[in-house]
């Protein structure tokens, strides 16, 4: 132990809690079911490092400090609440030791990381969409409350009411901590992605950017990592990554969007592509997200728009639409066989999905996929716009 | 946890007739395994009274208090360890494809009261 500068005890607090903070709320929820409990225990072991550790130095391992400081907290409160023996050794018994990562035949495995089971638990389809959000951002992310409700535009009375009713609702119905198993894993699994997804996506900070997607990224990594075996994980992962290596590129110096096709290649992040397409040349991406992010590699690597493999793109499209079928994936669809077999092709398309009104009802037809999808030739543009013009009609 | 499962029918059901499910072999895997404590299945909608006391007032009306097009058909009471197990109960009742199953907790008495 050594003396630390009070700056430099306040960055290893912040390094520590980043590390194990979600951990830690995982590990006292698993053996506790009390969510207020752990996260204050949590808070106040921060709390008292920040108090600590510049007056006394900085702890030889911070993350087993912090997780003592916690545990013995909810020991202290539960003890005083008359709890459990058995809770309370299971409690003492806490600490942060890695576990293995998961297999594709995950349900066997007797370790799973407490972060997976809490995950799985945030995400049950049981919670309305929102509460999967705002849980996952809360409990394993450690977002502050002011900060979920200014991107997600509510207040933060909504905010906290959308968080008890939650954890009420988790309490009430028995939804379990604990991996899902078999046929289960897959269906509960896309539902993790899909949060992960909206959290990427969802909600904006004071520059426009998905305020979350920091948050996602890190969550898929996590995922990513205990999950070896599960290629939507890693498929997602490879689609953030593409995605946000244009981030410095898609707005100019007056924070207005560059389009696709017009924005400075040059200034898209390298080595967030290269991760990108590592980690998805080491799976079979066949899903949803594989699909989707094969259609974000063509546009990543490609150097030029015409010099993007619209054909790859165009095939991956089709399997999009066979497999979940949305007007924006029709309407994307049309555009990318424009772009690889000409604009005849891609206007039978349109007209094909218009007639099976698959178009109906889709707002912003123009706007979504913007990002994604270079803006088709005049003529075939004209017919989407009318499209999108006449989707009540 | 003991969970309620209401049966009801649903305007949509399920298009694809492949699978078809057979209650009695649903019946005799639950029983196997303890998870269904009882069954009661209802008469049709049409035998239902609806029946309320306002300022000292008795008023029998016809019908049952919500007037929907999905009616609730019979009920199961199930005991899971949680919600995911209920959840799979109910995935291969026949009615999770001909109609739809709602799975509600009881509530536990002790907690309410604490």
């Amino acid at each position: 132990v050594t003396e630390a500068l009070p700056v430099a005890a306040a960055s290893a607090v912040a390094a520590a809690g980043a590390e194990s903070y979600s951990r830690i709320v995982a590990g006292l929820i698993r053996v506790t079911g009390k969510w207020t409990l752990a996260e204050e225990c949590a808070q106040e072991a921060l709390a008292l490092a920040l108090e600590r550790w510049p007056k006394e130095g900085v702890p030889a391992s911070p993350n087993e400090w912090l997780m003592t400081v916690a545990r013995n907290r909810a020991i202290d409160n539960l003890t005083e609440a008359g709890a459990e023996r058995g809770v309370l050794g299971e409690l003492a018994a806490l600490s942060l030791g890695e576990t293995e990562p998961v297999g594709a035949d995950a349900g066997s495995a007797a370790m799973v990381d407490d972060r997976i089971r809490l995950i799985f638990m945030c995400c049950h389809p049981a919670l309305p969409f929102e509460a999967r959000m705002v849980l996952t951002l809360r409990t394993l992310c450690a977002v502050p409350i002011a900060n979920i409700a200014k991107a997600l535009l509510v207040t933060e009375a909504v905010l906290n009411r959308c968080l008890t009713q939650a954890k009420a609702k988790i309490a009430d119905a028995g939804i379990p901590n604990r991996m899902p198993s078999g046929p289960a894993l897959t269906e509960r699994l896309r539902c993790v992605l899909s949060v992960l997804h909206a959290l990427f996506i969802h909600g904006h900070d004071a520059k426009g950017e998905p305020a979350f997607s920091e948050e996602a990224i890190c969550l898929a990594r996590l995922l990513q990592r205990l999950m070896p075996g599960q290629s939507e994980v890693s498929a997602l992962l490879a689609l953030f990554l593409f995605q946000d290596s244009r981030r410095e590129a898609r707005r100019d110096p007056d924070g207005r969007r560059i389009t696709l096709e017009t924005q400075d290649r040059t200034r898209w992040d390298a080595d967030a592509i290269a991760e990108g397409m590592t980690i998805l040349s080491r799976v079979s991406p066949e899903g949803p997200y594989g699909l989707q992010a094969r259609i974000a590699a063509c546009h990543a690597t490609a150097t030029s728009p015409k010099e993007t493999d619209w054909r790859e793109i165009a095939i991956c499209y089709d399997e999009l639409a066979r497999i979940q079928s949305t007007p924006a994936i029709e309407l994307n669809r049309a555009v990318a066989h424009s772009y690889a077999y000409g604009a005849a092709v891609g206007l039978a398309l349109l007209a094909e999905a218009r007639a099976g009104a698959g178009l109906d009802d889709y707002p912003h037809s123009l706007a979504a996929g913007v990002d994604l999808t270079p803006r088709p030739d005049d003529r075939l543009r004209r017919h989407i716009v009318t499209a999108g013009r006449h989707r009540r009609s | 946890m003991k969970y309620l499962m209401f049966v009801c029918t649903d305007s949509e059901p399920d298009t694809d007739r492949e699978i078809e499910q057979d209650i009695d072999t649903w019946m005799a895997e639950h029983d196997a395994c303890g998870r269904r404590l009882q069954s009661m299945v209802l008469s049709p909608k049409s035998a239902a009274t609806t029946v309320r006391v306002r300022q000292g007032r008795l008023l029998v009306t016809d019908g049952p208090f919500a007037e929907t097009k999905e009616v609730m058909v019979s009920f199961d009471l199930l005991e899971c360890a949680d919600l995911d197990e209920a959840i799979e109960v109910a995935r291969t009742h026949p009615m999770a494809r001909g109609g739809r199953l709602e799975i509600r907790p009881l509530a536990d008495y002790e907690q309410v009261t604490a």
